[in-house]
């Protein structure tokens, strides 16, 4: 890993829990962590261990029962509409699901047009915009000619994760949450959307943390890796230290139950 | 076990336009072993798992071709003949998200009990559960399952329970249509190990595993065929397809394997850019023409047959396999 840059946002004992009395569930148990600026971080763990959670928190859709997040050293206030907004400025997210990520009422060009209205452009005169919005899709290799006046349904899985990215690149957050966003595409669009994900990040120097359960994935992609067991991080550090040399053991079982192709998977440890 | 020959289908849609999913397919699966399809989404290959079984219903309309399963030729069968004396018993298919299909009112007992039932109405409740209790002790299942509802369950094994519900009748031939792709790590791996327990033991004949993931596939199948556009573009053992691919296709596919081993972060994931043609009226030439880097302009205009190399081994390129091998090693 290259030097770290300051940390961009950072947590200390973050929990949340779900219900109360005996039908309590923790869902993530006091985490500890320290994201750092231009940074590429995973949080890989199975279904249930908390880690979607954890991902909300951080974009502040739900709230956090105990223990703080801090953003860029102070600490994060979400008490009106105007200061989420104001934070959402700074922070995005793409989800698993791009069918559902799009509210099918909405033209593509509406979605693009509030991006560049929540960046403040809202009083640029029309040409300017339609500028923008192609150099967005360009981007992404998707052609803003052929895509206005269209409504998201009509576009494929991969493009409308792209278009989800294109959003980005007009956003320019500083940190950008990527929850499970290749899990819903194939194998071939998958290494299309990384690329396009890592060229973001040395253009904008955003920080990046993707939510996931595929190890592999998590390995090309990050800097640091965080493992999630429980709603608790039970191992981290750099990407080859995790994954070429694990220590805790529900690492080792994870990274063993993944199909490999130049190893021997052995499917006997089940 | 099962052989296909020159199998066509075609989809008609309702503005009475024909799509043609699968064209001109023949394989052929010995006993005991397992044949991966790979491919990206759309190039056809759930749409070949259902046209394999020959039981066809509108949209989807049989052209040529024949089907072979366990020496019994099937081409040509009503399909409400299909229905009652293959389906399920000679051939079983578990389509891509089984799991969330079940009726969350009626108990696993119950799934199996109508697979039964359709096929002889004769047996009573009692039979049903003894056959039931010994496919899941056979199976290695919990036999309390049976009498649980599909929500009580977790998603690996629901699509554990799936998988024995299709295999109620002991069926020769097994379709397994991206059985474990919604499920994490950990429960996919059990039900790798459950179909392969099935395999070794002999409860199933043969089996098609169909998935895009392609180091999964590497580790299930024996054989991969690789599906483009309705067509097969490779075919070779797992070994041969996955490490020495020959097929432009195949090695864009071979390099977006994302595996947690040491050398991958340092490689380049290569995407393959653009999108498969539409097969309502597909190129005249070579379908990956558009797509493909090695492209010439004979490519576009004469189809290119799938060439024997020997040995099982074919591909669909009208260039020599030694420049194919020249151009992998220098492009990279």
């Amino acid at each position: 890993m290259v030097n770290k840059g300051n940390p961009c946002l950072s947590g200390r004992g973050v929990t949340k829990i779900f219900g109360f009395g005996r039908h309590k569930t923790i869902a993530v148990d006091h985490v500890d962590f320290d994201f750092h600026e231009g940074e590429i971080v995973s949080i890989v763990g199975e279904s249930g261990s908390g880690k979607t959670t954890l991902a909300k928190m951080l974009l502040g859709l739900i709230s956090v029962t105990e223990g703080e997040i801090y953003f860029q050293g102070k600490k994060r206030d979400l008490s009106s509409g105007r200061k989420k907004q104001e934070y959402w400025r700074n922070i995005q997210a793409i989800f698993q699901d791009p069918f559902s990520s799009y509210n099918i009422f909405h033209k593509i060009d509406s979605v693009l047009l509030d991006c560049i209205r929540m960046r403040g452009g809202g009083n640029l005169p029309r040409e300017k915009k339609v500028e923008m919005m192609t150099e967005a899709c360009s981007f992404v290799n998707l052609k803003f000619a052929e895509l206005t006046n269209k409504y998201p349904f009509e576009l494929s899985g991969g493009q409308m994760q792209r278009l989800m990215i294109a959003r980005i690149f007009l956003l320019k957050p500083k940190i950008l949450v990527a929850d499970e966003p290749t899990s819903m595409i194939d194998a071939c669009s998958r290494a299309t959307i990384l690329d396009y994900l890592m060229k973001l990040r040395n253009e904008t120097g955003m920080t990046l943390i993707f939510i996931t359960h595929d190890i592999g994935l998590a390995y090309y992609v990050s800097d640091t890796i965080y493992i999630m067991e429980h709603g608790r991080f039970v191992e981290s550090g750099s990407a080859d230290d995790v994954i070429l040399y694990p220590k805790h053991p529900y690492t080792r079982r994870l990274i063993s139950d993944v199909p490999k192709i130049y190893e021997e998977w052995d499917l006997s440890t089940v | 076990m099962l052989e296909v020959r020159d199998l066509s289908t075609k989809y008609v849609t309702r503005y009475k336009e024909d799509v043609y999913a699968v064209d001109r397919v023949s394989l052929k699966i010995e006993e005991g072993k397992t044949l991966g399809i790979a491919g990206e989404s759309g190039c056809g290959k759930s749409t070949l798992a259902l046209s394999l079984m020959g039981y066809y219903f509108p949209p989807l309309h049989y052209i040529s071709g024949e089907i072979i399963i366990d020496g019994q030729n099937i081409t040509g069968m009503k399909p409400d003949e299909v229905r009652k004396s293959i389906l399920g018993k000679e051939i079983a298919y578990i389509p891509q998200a089984a799991m969330n299909a079940l009726n969350p009112t009626r108990k696993v007992i119950d799934f199996i009990g109508d697979v039964i039932r359709a096929h002889d109405p004769t047996w009573t409740k009692q039979m049903i559960y003894d056959h039931a209790r010994a496919l899941f002790e056979r199976l290695g299942l919990p036999a309390e399952v049976l009498q649980k509802y599909p929500v009580e369950l977790s998603g690996g094994m629901k699509q554990r329970t799936v998988i024995a519900v299709a295999v109620t009748l002991t069926p020769k031939v097994l379709i397994a249509d991206e059985p474990s792709s919604a499920l994490d790590v950990t429960s996919q791996k059990m039900v790798i190990k459950m179909l392969r327990d099935m395999m070794e033991s002999g409860f199933i004949k043969a089996m098609i595993f169909i998935t895009h993931e392609l180091p999964l596939l590497y580790n299930v199948a024996d054989d991969i065929m690789v599906m483009y556009a309705g067509q097969i573009v490779e075919r070779g053992t797992a070994k041969q397809t996955v490490f020495d691919p020959l097929h432009p296709y195949s090695k864009g596919l071979m390099g977006s394997i994302l595996v947690p081993e040491s050398g991958l972060r340092s490689a380049k994931l290569t995407a393959i850019p653009g999108a498969p043609p539409n097969l309502k009226n597909p190129p005249p030439g070579c379908r990956f023409a558009d797509r493909c880097k090695y492209v010439k302009p004979e490519c576009r205009v004469t189809s290119v047959p799938l060439y024997e190399v020997g040995h099982g081994r074919a591909y669909r390129c009208i260039l020599p396999e030694e420049e194919l091998r020249r151009a992998y090693e220098h492009g990279e």
